[in-house]
């Protein structure tokens, strides 16, 4: 027995629509399973990932929290791989955003200058980010150094920067030696939007950046030449669309995106600088973007999905003693997912025995 | 099946291959002898490659048999077929670029095929062949460092290494010039003389008449006739091949030969690839009115030519290529566009069109900076849907829906499309390579009109061709390229395809150049 | 035993890994597949290794045992690539972060357990030779795995028809279809190895590096392994220069820490990420497009029928 593939000659939309939750059911099917070896009822798991964030205002408020990064980075990541560019290092982007922006809080701290502060700081936030990531940008179009490779080792220095500095220089004096700054002042904050609970000015920022990039994305030569770029690299060549300004082009974008999901997570619920800043958001983005099918809607779509399950996942860790790790596995499980049915939508599959074909001839001409 | 003595040494009963809903064979026969020169003909999409990929083992059929020697054999794969004997030189050679002669030849045997020799005897056994049918070939050179007809060497070499009982050639003199193409007729000759059975592929009649003594004739998957092309008119084959009388080519209406509208004077380019081509110190000029052929086997600088002119490579110089008389040589391809420049790539998919793009899409493509389509950056998407069905309608562009993905059409349609997108952009001057490469015969004909037209209404066109009966057919000058080299351009009256066929071979351009 | 005898020791230790994981890269990538998946596969193969070692009591259970869990996770990129057409970098992505999450299921119950390392081989009269005793007959099984497998893998690349079959495939699937090479089968069995030797790699990690599994004890030595692949050119010889230069690296910062030279440690720490960086800078200077690169590499295949 082995797998035949033949491309379908016309794909049925629905079906295209249709095929992240295919896959999302077979994540979710493979996950089941695995909760099952590890001695819980998926029931019950079901119960506690999914339905439990959904219980009240609180948690919801908590879900859209997580969104927020995933968004921002996810839709950033969205112009990257459309163009066929394998920024995989949103995450270092994501660290040195934060570290960046966070210069003017802490510089300004406790002088109270408001909010002016927080806007350049998102705006310094989103600078760092797209600086972070000219250098993969740069190395791929002048030097043709793989961006997966570049990318994603300036990860680990971003990371080590950061522990530097709240270790080293930016540590708080008076902070019992924890590997922290001091925390900012709440004016130069994102605004929390609602009293019961932590929902920040963030979240609007990226509904607002979702709606720019569907414009973008569907409406204007830009994103028409980003399609190109990725889809057929000769025709747009003919086209005259230069490859090296939309290597600059996307990455800048996506490192903005990615620096400004670093420095609002910090200005909205962190409120100061320490290692630990990002739960991987700029990798889970990743999945995200691919659940998402590169669109600015499935990938809100696929960043509530993901938060849901996140959220769910610290819940199960607490209440099912599950391993928070659970929660990665099946991230990684529904990418994978969400890449199989890909292909079953542009291929259809047959099975095929290795013994010999049949001769006969067919019934009609 | 035929139990007497002497069966057929390959019978194919009633051969069926679909793709999808797509019949590509349709119940086929064929039967070839020992020593027979048998021509498969047919038009492009005919059926012609699918069918020799069953024979080859490439392919499986979904109904129907095949018989070797008299006896039914299953070819599930190319090693199987070349276990019976059969082997196939490909049209679009199965090399590859980065190993050596000896490598590439020896990468399609197995064990069984090098029994009683190493890969050191095969460097000799590959000289001793070479030898013997005047196909010479350094067993150590990598293949990117050889030319077209040097590569189809190898394909051959490798086949004959393996003592075929049949051999398989597909369109091997597309890349040959005729006195190339002559050397290999009396190859195969000679194979054929010593009994081993060839299945000629080719749609050039002219040749089929030259070389084989049957021929089996293909149209829409189905085998219409079986004849002796010697003794049958090439006007009866030929409508057979089309299905109907061939269309003739208009003559175009009496136009003036107006100023210079193209110029490349002195243009030199190194290539940046290494399996590319360095283009040297190229002059030539294009006329409003004329068509000037470029002719050239492939892989002799067509292509960095083409990036050249069009501006997807810039030159060195501003003054090496001038557009009615405005040096552009360092213009890129927008610029050159809005001088009223247009161009048409050899590749169809990928390159004068995106595949996974709707035909609206692709009109945006080499439309977008000259026809007002994008307002402060948005896409006016009504007028490209619009301008593209303009083309449809007026280029006769055949699609099962409105406004389908380029991947979907076939050959000759995408090229209409792409040949009327660049047409209807009113141009002053067109560059094209190989415009009717691959395309149906009702096509090509309606390319090569559109061709002629566009000229008479005062368009200097450049005509890259691989094509040496298109080039004479259409071209008012013509000059050939060989190793990145141009050759004069001469009228097309004071050339034959002799002379022609021995530029392309690398003699005379020394002078010329 | 002398200073620059144990510096080598040391090189050698933090090369290995790195060794092994992008010998097996290599054979895949030069089958024209990539796979970004080497840390998820490590990782597992880390944990797995180091439990059932724990488990079983016998280090070569646990060797085994990570062998045999990257190549199921190599199995899992192989369907999904190769039978399914999926995307490569995607999938590869998909695979480290599945694997990294696996490694965590599979050795959170082994957080704070200790083993002692495996033993480097001892020849009485051998080992003891001053000089290159130690370094020649001083080693463990994995030093000298890696060294009998660049051997073998130039080998098998430049005298073995399988090897020929190989680097056909990985230059040009359609020409390899073509003249009846089998590309997906190929690829598959590439793919396999890979795992297998990124299953070695892990292995080396938990049970040889360290006496202890942690989280993420890979490090982005995964990462840094492909890094190698591409720095090595394709060629398994430079890829144990390549894996000797970042051992190297990542000793020099190890002793420049323990000299307390007054530098951040951070910054040391970055060293190895750095120069992964800068040799891939340093490689691709002058490079000609189509030169080392397998020509199909990434691309997926998906044969006519």
């Amino acid at each position: 027995m082995r797998l035949e593939l033949s491309p379908r000659q016309n794909v049925w939309p629905l079906f295209r629509l249709l095929s992240p939750i295919f896959a999302m059911a077979m994540a979710g099917l493979l996950a089941s399973l695995v909760i099952m070896i590890l001695g819980q009822s998926p029931q019950a798991a079901f119960d506690v990932y999914v339905l439990g964030p959904l219980d009240d205002s609180w948690a919801i408020q908590e879900i859209a929290i997580k969104m927020v990064p995933l968004v921002l980075i996810a839709t950033g990541l969205s112009f990257c791989f459309r163009a066929n560019l394998w920024n995989i290092g949103a995450e270092g982007q994501f660290t040195f955003g934060a570290i960046i922006g966070s210069i003017l809080p802490l510089l300004t701290q406790g002088m109270g200058f408001g909010p002016w502060v927080m806007v350049i700081a998102l705006l310094m936030g989103m600078l760092g980010g797209a600086l972070f990531s000219l250098i993969p940008a740069y190395l791929r179009a002048h030097l043709n150094v793989s961006e997966i490779l570049s990318s994603l080792m300036l990860v680990y220095v971003a990371q080590l920067l950061l522990d530097w500095l709240v270790r080293g220089p930016w540590r708080d004096p008076n902070g019992f030696n924890f590997p922290q700054t001091v925390n900012f002042d709440a004016g130069s904050l994102l605004p929390v939007l609602m009293d019961d609970g932590r929902l920040h000015a963030g979240v609007i920022l990226a509904g607002i950046v979702v709606l720019v990039s569907m414009i973008v994305l569907s409406l204007t030569l830009f994103g028409f030449r980003v399609k190109v770029i990725g889809s057929a690299p000769k025709a747009a060549g003919f086209a005259g669309f230069s490859s090296k300004e939309t290597i600059f082009a996307v990455f800048i974008i996506s490192g903005s995106l990615s620096g400004l999901a670093g420095i609002i997570e910090v200005l909205g619920h962190i409120g100061q600088l320490k290692p630990s800043i990002s739960t991987n958001a700029g990798f889970t983005a990743i999945t995200v973007a691919f659940l998402g099918r590169l669109t600015p809607i499935g990938i809100l779509f696929g960043a509530f999905i993901v938060a849901l399950t996140t959220i769910g996942g610290e819940n199960a860790q607490i209440m099912l003693k599950l391993p928070l790790d659970l929660t990665t596995c099946f991230q990684g499980l529904l990418l994978l997912c969400v890449l199989v049915s890909d292909s079953l939508t542009s291929y259809q599959i047959r099975f095929v025995s290795d013994k010999p074909s049949p001769t006969t001839p067919i019934e009609d001409a | 099946m035929q139990t007497d003595e002497a069966p057929p040494l390959v019978s194919m009963r009633q051969i069926v291959k679909r793709f999808g809903q797509f019949v590509a064979n349709d119940q086929i026969n064929l039967d070839l002898a020992a020593g027979e020169i048998h021509a498969l003909l047919g038009e492009n999409g005919a059926g012609k490659s699918t069918l020799v990929k069953i024979l080859n083992g490439l392919l499986q059929p979904d109904a129907g048999e095949i018989y070797w020697q008299g006896e039914q054999v299953l070819l599930k794969s190319p090693r199987d077929a070349s276990e019976v004997g059969i082997s196939m030189v490909f049209q679009q050679f199965s090399l590859f670029e980065n190993l050596t002669v000896a490598e590439n030849i020896n990468a399609a045997f197995t064990e069984h095929d090098t029994h009683g020799f190493g890969v050191r005897a095969l460097a000799d056994r590959i000289i001793e062949i070479g030898e013997d049918y005047d196909l010479n070939l350094d067993p150590n050179r990598p293949v990117h460092t050889l030319s077209t007809g040097e590569r189809q060497r190898i394909e051959i070499v490798r086949a004959l290494l393996r003592h075929p009982k049949l051999l398989i050639l597909d369109e091997p003199t597309s890349v040959l010039t005729p006195q190339e193409a002559e050397d290999l007729f009396l190859t195969l000759e000679k194979l054929a003389s010593g009994g081993c059975g060839i299945l000629y592929i080719s749609h050039k009649l002219h040749e089929v008449r030259r070389l084989c003594s049957k021929a089996s004739i293909l149209r829409n998957g189905r085998l219409v006739a079986t004849c002796d092309p010697k003794s049958t008119e090439t006007v009866e084959m030929a409508s057979l091949m089309v299905g109907s009388s061939v269309p003739e080519l208009r003559a175009p209406a009496l136009h003036k030969i107006g100023d210079i509208r193209l110029h490349v004077e002195a243009l030199s380019l190194p290539s940046q690839d290494i399996h590319g081509t360095d283009l040297h110190h190229i002059n030539l000029d294009v006329h409003g009115g004329e068509i000037v052929g470029i002719a050239g086997i492939a892989g002799n600088g067509q292509s960095e030519l083409f990036a050249a002119l069009s501006g997807e490579r810039l030159a060195q110089e501003p003054r090496h290529i001038c557009i009615d008389t405005l040096p552009a040589g360092l213009l890129d391809i927008e610029s050159r566009r809005a001088l009223g420049a247009v161009f048409i790539p050899e590749e169809r998919l990928g390159h004068a069109a995106v595949p996974d793009m709707r035909l609206s899409d692709n009109l945006l493509l080499s439309r977008h900076g000259t026809d007002n389509l994008i307002h402060g950056g948005l896409i006016d998407i009504r007028r490209s849907h619009r301008l593209a069905h303009d083309v449809v309608l007026q280029f006769d562009v055949r699609s099962a829906s409105k406004n389908p993905y380029a991947r979907h059409l076939s050959g000759g349609n995408l090229q209409k499309f792409i040949m009327g997108r660049e047409i209807l952009a009113e141009p002053g001057v067109m560059v094209v390579n190989q415009p009717t490469w691959g395309v149906d015969a009702g096509a090509a004909t309606a390319i090569r009109q559109a061709l002629i037209d566009l000229a008479a209404a005062g368009t200097a066109v450049l005509l890259i061709s691989q094509d040496l009966d298109e080039l004479f057919d259409l071209s008012d000058r013509m000059a050939v390229i060989y190793a990145g080299r141009l050759s004069q351009t001469l009228p097309i009256q004071n050339l034959t395809r002799e002379m022609v066929g021995m530029m392309m071979a690398g003699s005379e351009v020394d002078h010329a150049a | 035993m002398d200073i620059s005898q144990s510096v080598i020791m040391t090189i050698m230790t933090a090369a290995t890994p790195l060794l092994l994981a992008a010998l097996g890269e290599l054979i895949v990538e030069r089958s024209g597949v990539l796979n970004l998946g080497l840390e998820g596969m490590m990782a597992t193969a880390a944990a797995c290794g180091f439990a059932m070692a724990i488990v079983s009591g016998s280090t070569t259970v646990g060797v085994l045992c990570a062998v045999l869990s990257a190549m199921a996770l190599a199995g899992l990129f192989g369907f999904v690539t190769l039978s399914l057409g999926a995307n490569q970098v995607a999938s590869g992505l998909a695979l480290t972060i599945f694997g990294l999450g696996l490694s965590g299921l599979i050795g959170a119950g082994f957080v704070g357990t200790s083993r002692p390392p495996l033993e480097p081989l001892f020849i009485e009269g051998l080992t003891d030779l001053p000089g290159f005793g130690k370094i020649i007959f001083g080693q463990d099984f994995f030093v000298y795995t890696s060294w009998i497998l660049i051997l073998a893998i130039l080998i098998f690349l430049h005298l073995t028809r399988a090897g020929l079959t190989l680097r056909c495939i990985g230059e040009n699937h359609h020409s390899a279809h073509a003249i009846g090479l089998p590309v997906l089968k190929t690829r598959f069995r590439a793919v396999l190895f890979g795992g297998a030797c990124a299953g070695l790699a892990g292995a080396y990690l938990s049970l040889v590096y360290t006496p202890f599994w942690s989280p993420g004890m890979t490090a982005g030595r995964g990462w840094i392994a492909l890094s190698l692949v591409v720095f090595a050119a394709w060629r398994a010889e430079r890829v144990l220069l390549g894996a000797l230069l970042f051992g190297g690296a990542t000793v020099l910062q190890l002793h420049a820490q323990a000299a307390s030279l007054g530098l951040p440690s951070q910054l040391l720490s970055a060293v190895p990420y750095l120069a992964t960086l800068i040799a891939l800078v340093f490689m691709s200077l002058g490079r000609k497009s189509g030169t080392v690169t397998p020509g199909s590499l990434g691309q997926p295949f998906v044969p006519e029928r």
